[in-house]
Parts: C-alpha cells; sequence; structure tokens
C-alpha cells in the first residue's frame, strides 16, 4: 500500500483518513469470514427471505428458531466419517457446532415461516404480519 | 495428490480463467482423505444438483465443475450479501493413474463425494517375512 504525502497538503488528516479506510476494508475481512454460515437477505413489501449455504448438512440437524424479531440458526456440520488409518491429504471444510442470530426488520410468527434446503441451501421464507406493514396515510385536501 | 498450495478456508472465486459469460468462478472447498483402497474426496458445491456436475479426467488431471443454480426468491430484492454465487471449478493433478471407469460419484446436498480406487497394482503388497 502507498500513501502519497504531497498531495492533499492541505488537509492534515487526509492520509489518516485513507490508512483507516485500508484497515476497515482490509484488517476485518479475515474476521467477518470466521461467521457461519454466511447469509444472504432478501426483502420485499410482503416477505423477507433469508438464504445460506450448508452443504453437506442433513435438514434434521438444522435448527430455526424465532421469537420476536430475532430469528436464530443453529445446527452442527458433522466431521466426515473414514475408516481407520486413513489420511487426510487436504482438509478444508469446517465442521462442528454453528449459531447465528439475524434480526428481521419485524416480529414474524412462527406460522408464517417457511423453510427449504435445496442442494445444500438453505432457504428461509418470511411472510410478514399484516399489522407491521407500513400504513399509507393519505392527505387530505384542506 | 494436487499441485496448488493455496489453503482457503472458505468458499473463494478462483484466480482464472474469468468467465467469459460474467458471473464469478469458484472453487470448492475441498477434503482429500487417502486410504488403503484409494481416496475418497468431498468437494463443497451448494447449490448444485446431481445433473449439474461434470467430471472429467485426463492426463492426470482430475477436473470438476458444477453448474449452480442460482437462488432468487419471486418478488424479493437482495438486501445483504454475505456470499456470492457463482458455478464452481477446480482441477487435481494426480500423482498416479486411476481408472476414470472405476471412479464413482455421488452428489448428496451440495457436496460431491468422489471414490477413487487405486489401481490394482498400486496398491501396497505386504511381504511376508519368513523365518529362517
Amino acid at each position: 500500500m502507498l500513501y502519497p504525502t504531497l498531495t492533499r497538503r492541505s488537509d492534515p488528516f487526509a492520509l489518516m483518513r485513507s490508512m483507516l479506510r485500508d484497515l476497515d476494508s482490509n484488517f476485518w475481512a479475515a474476521a467477518d469470514r470466521a461467521v457461519f454460515p454466511a447469509v444472504n437477505i432478501w426483502q420485499g413489501a410482503d416477505a423477507i427471505a433469508i438464504t445460506a449455504e450448508l452443504p453437506g448438512i442433513d435438514a434434521g440437524d438444522i435448527e430455526i428458531s424465532v421469537k420476536d424479531d430475532v430469528l436464530v440458526l443453529s445446527g452442527e456440520r458433522k466431521a466426515p466419517q473414514v475408516s481407520e488409518g486413513a489420511r487426510w491429504q487436504r482438509r478444508e471444510r469446517g465442521f462442528g457446532r454453528f449459531s447465528r442470530a439475524i434480526r428481521l426488520p419485524f416480529a414474524a410468527s412462527d406460522d408464517k415461516i417457511e423453510a427449504r434446503m435445496t442442494n445444500g441451501v438453505l432457504r428461509i421464507v418470511i411472510a410478514r404480519p399484516e399489522e407491521t406493514k407500513p400504513r399509507k396515510i393519505e392527505i387530505k385536501a384542506a | 495428490m494436487s499441485n496448488d498450495i493455496a489453503h482457503a478456508t472458505d468458499k473463494t472465486p478462483a484466480q482464472a480463467p474469468e468467465p467469459a459469460a460474467g458471473g464469478r468462478i469458484y472453487r470448492p472447498l475441498t477434503d482429500i482423505v487417502e486410504h488403503d483402497a484409494g481416496v475418497s474426496m468431498m468437494l463443497e458445491m451448494p447449490g448444485v444438483g446431481p445433473e449439474d456436475v461434470d467430471i472429467t479426467l485426463e492426463n492426470r488431471v482430475l477436473t470438476i465443475r458444477g453448474r449452480v443454480a442460482l437462488t432468487r426468491p419471486e418478488e424479493l430484492q437482495l438486501t445483504h450479501a454475505e456470499y456470492g454465487e457463482g458455478d464452481f471449478e477446480r482441477a487435481f493433478a494426480l500423482s498416479e493413474d486411476f481408472d476414470p471407469d472405476r471412479i464413482e460419484a455421488r452428489m448428496h446436498d451440495g457436496v460431491l463425494t468422489l471414490t477413487l480406487p487405486k489401481a490394482p497394482e498400486a496398491q501396497p503388497k505386504k511381504i511376508a517375512v519368513k523365518g529362517a
């Protein structure tokens, strides 16, 4: 990383800011990756969807629970069974218990949640209860 | 077993080549176990169905490709993304010959399991030592 020392001499904090920016973009990236599973969140007017990649995990080993507006996704990645005397040559996949809490933009009720697992991709769709939908307010003419 | 030395602990995009159709190609995280009868490989390819996997063995290079079915919930917009989606591709240089006809592949829950049985002559032979 190169930091210009001559440009923008009028701003004494420019260098510090650019260093902080680099720190933000690179330094924390490794820590972010420790979170499992990575989730993508999709939003719409009537529902929210959470997708996560959980390859090799049996649907029965995944637990999804909702309390008010917090959804907790937990489970266990089981280590592969290997025979006696086998030698590991490469081990990149992780295993162990995991748990992740995700805050929803509204309080959800259990009966409005649908979860589906397809080829190792989990998809949770949470319908927005009617009472939490934003109300449109008409402006009356004076 | 393999000639690439990168140690990834997370799903990472493959370095090259760049796909012409856009998007990204990811390298599947892989476990490789060697046992006396052969080698087992487990590759994580979430979103890839059994019919979308392509495995080729040519000149001791085993290439695995998987076409991903993109997750796109209807009428919803992606608002927070922690992982990317794209096809998977990874190649391994095998240290010995395997019979391509005997390679077994099984896709289950987004994990591809390959079993490569060793050729009979490559299996270690135990030589008994006789007493004098």
